[in-house]
């Protein structure tokens, strides 16, 4: 979009809230900020409803943070916990049936393809880890296969959160949780290696305990989506709600976990290696 | 290669070019609705009877008349993603039958929530269990509370027309909601009629996404921040006001949709003979069947009438009270075994005892026109009121 889209007329510009005020003088539209800027702009998420120490909160923060245009992205969601923060972030957000957001994010993306052929419209999916490993997984892995140019995150707090701490696909062997009395009976969904053999061209495990490199792989996700073919980001956003631990411990779960089975991996095609050394060099000249 | 056709004026292509006649499926039909209707993007997926027109709009699509096309994963996938793209801002057609239907089921309310004027055919057929490809439209009962206009075709004439003025009247400011049209399966698809077609090289213009009462979802079109607050999951008063009046304002856009339907499709519904005291109700196939058993009742000396309903939602309520004033008897043949339009004719009726519920096919059965005249018969000898007013 262009800068008129956002800009009040003088008429009414101080009738506007604050906030809103704010995104335009000092928001993040038309000028890159990455992770490593926060507190130095008016983010796009406004305040939300999470619960306290919320991973999935801190993991949409810091993901929409490195948007790499925010004026030209629309968000597709899932009904879950990650709606809360997410229908507070200052970009066209949709969140409709539970499960198919992959779908709604190829007809979209398509669409402004045939109505913006000469501008890039990032079309990003940003869920949590039941809408992609449980009830939308056909939809998401469908999506890779026809290689959409779209980038797919997964806010992964093992669990359902929003409807009152259930087993979800991603919850770890052996964790008790309503629906799971005597404890989960089947591994984490490998979502991740399935993305590689699926079509994605490259894809990223982070975790929120490490923003900077949250912040990059998720800009890289979508720089190449535009270009190359469906990207993926499983980003580990621990619950303290329901998995029982102290809100202000969320950063060290999220640390411990990247020793054990949260390490960063990341996995690209030769294609998207040359790219991302080409944009390197650009960045070097 | 996109097809070099001349945008008209709707009411050029639709009223004024000259037609010529074809004889077509109803599949067939579907595809030259979508030739003329200027479509971004469709998105099929196979189901029995549906398939053929959506193999025939793809080959549109190699034919350079669409933008994107693409086989889709389930039904559920193809509502969702022509919900994706119809929020991108372009105009979008699909369409599916029975079981596809009842899988998609989770999307249409969605797509009324989110005012898009996506137009959808419904080919319609059995549902399970026990299996059956055949036709039966209880379908449209499952689909009557979603938020989506209903158009039902009597034929592949009908089948082109209401594909083509769909588009003409949803996208309109104040309406923009969704648009099922619905043809009996196999009967309308997989047979030959008689079509009247306008010319191929002339199309309706294309959609507008700023002329909608709702942004695109392409960050072109303010405001930008389109939720403001999660309404859903706030209990609270506002939150239940705001919810509220949200359905208020689809059912109040479906109203306004009528002032469209009475122009291009020539009213909610048709009669014939309306003075009659026995009348035919009917929707779709049935309408054919009915015309058929009137001939016989009238050959018999029996004064019967047809009303011909075109649009299920909105439904033309006020119309039937008025075009059954003077009924004495208003039998009602569907196929299917629920009676949905029964139940929506003795709704909206006073004295809806004069309403006979049948005869009702389904399971792919076909309606003899005897089934209808024996169904008038056996009310005529039950009540020998009626009988005396004959």
């Amino acid at each position: 979009m262009s800068t008129k889209i956002i800009t009040p007329v003088e008429e009414f510009a101080d009738l506007l809230p604050k906030e809103y005020q704010d995104l335009v003088a000092q928001g993040p539209f038309f000028e890159k900020k990455r992770v490593e800027d926060l507190g130095t702009f008016k983010e796009i998420i406004e305040e939300h409803p999470h619960c306290a120490g919320c991973g999935v909160s801190l993991g949409i923060r810091l993901a929409v943070a490195a948007l790499p245009a925010p004026e030209d992205t629309i968000i597709i969601g899932t009904p879950g916990c990650s709606f809360f923060g997410l229908v507070q972030t200052a970009v066209n957000y949709s969140n409709t049936a539970f499960g198919n957001q992959n779908a709604v994010a190829s007809g979209l993306k398509r669409m402004l393809q045939i109505r913006f052929p000469h501008q890039h419209k990032d079309v990003v999916v940003l869920v949590g880890d039941g809408g992609i490993a449980d009830i939308g997984l056909d939809l998401t892995l469908h999506s890779w296969f026809r290689r959409e140019k779209i980038t797919t995150i997964m806010v992964d707090n093992e669990v359902y959160g929003n409807t009152g701490g259930q087993e979800s696909g991603m919850t770890v062997q052996g964790q008790i949780l309503n629906m799971a009395p005597t404890g989960k009976k089947f591994p984490k969904v490998p979502v991740f290696e399935m993305a590689k053999v699926s079509g994605c061209v490259y894809g990223a495990r982070v975790t929120v305990a490490s923003p900077r490199k949250l912040g990059r792989v998720v800009s890289n996700a979508i720089l190449i989506a535009r270009e190359l073919g469906p990207t993926y980001v499983q980003i580990y956003a621990p619950c303290p709600t329901n998995l029982k631990f102290p809100p202000n411990q969320t950063i060290k779960v999220a640390k411990e976990a990247e020793k054990d089975y949260y390490a960063f991996e990341e996995f690209m095609t030769d294609e998207v290696a040359g790219y991302l050394k080409r944009q390197e060099e650009k960045k070097e000249d | 290669m996109i097809r070099e056709q001349r945008v008209v004026d709707p009411e050029h292509l639709l009223f004024e070019s000259p037609r010529e006649q074809v004889f077509i499926t109803g599949s067939e039909a579907v595809a030259e609705a979508i030739k003329r209707a200027n479509v971004d993007m469709a998105i099929a997926y196979p189901i029995t009877p549906q398939s053929e027109s959506m193999h025939l709009v793809g080959d549109l699509f190699a034919n350079g008349y669409l933008k994107d096309y693409y086989r889709a994963e389930n039904e559920f996938a193809v509502m969702a993603a022509i919900h994706g793209a119809a929020l991108g801002g372009g105009r979008v057609f699909t369409a599916t039958s029975g079981p596809g239907t009842l899988r998609a089921m989770e999307m249409f309310p969605v797509w009324a929530g989110s005012r898009q004027p996506i137009v959808c055919a419904f080919m319609c057929r059995g549902v399970a269990l026990p299996p059956s490809i055949q036709p039966e439209n209880i379908e449209m009962a499952m689909l009557l509370d979603t938020g989506m206009m209903m158009f039902h075709a009597e034929n592949a004439q009908d089948f082109f027309d209401m594909i083509l003025k769909a588009y003409v009247i949803t996208e309109n400011t104040d309406v923009h909601l969704p648009v099922g049209v619905f043809a009996d399966g196999f009967f309308v698809t997989h047979t030959r009629d008689r079509v009247m077609l306008p010319p191929e090289d002339i199309k309706l213009p294309a959609y507008d996404s700023g002329r909608a009462p709702v942004p695109a979802f392409d960050m072109e079109t303010p405001p930008i921040r389109i939720v403001r607050d999660p309404l859903l999951n706030k209990s609270n008063f506002i939150s239940f006001a705001a919810n509220a009046s949200w359905h208020q304002e689809i059912l109040a856009a479906a109203e306004r949709a009528k002032k469209y339907i009475h122009r291009y499709l020539g009213g909610l519904l048709e009669t014939e003979n309306p003075g009659a005291k026995i009348l035919l109700a009917a929707s779709g196939t049935a309408v054919s069947q009915c015309r058929e058993a009137l001939k016989v009742l009238q050959a018999q000396g029996i004064d019967a009438g047809l009303i011909k309903i075109k649009s299920i939602r909105p439904f033309p309520a006020n119309e039937i009270v008025a075009a059954t004033a003077q009924a004495d008897l208003i039998v009602v043949p569907e196929f299917n075994a629920g009676g949905w339009l029964a139940r929506e004719i003795k709704a909206a009726l006073n004295n809806n005892e004069r309403v006979v519920g049948g005869p009702r096919v389904f399971g792919g059965m076909t309606m003899p026109t005897e089934l209808i005249v024996n169904e008038v018969q056996n009310a005529l000898s039950t009540r020998p009121a009626l009988n005396r007013k004959q």
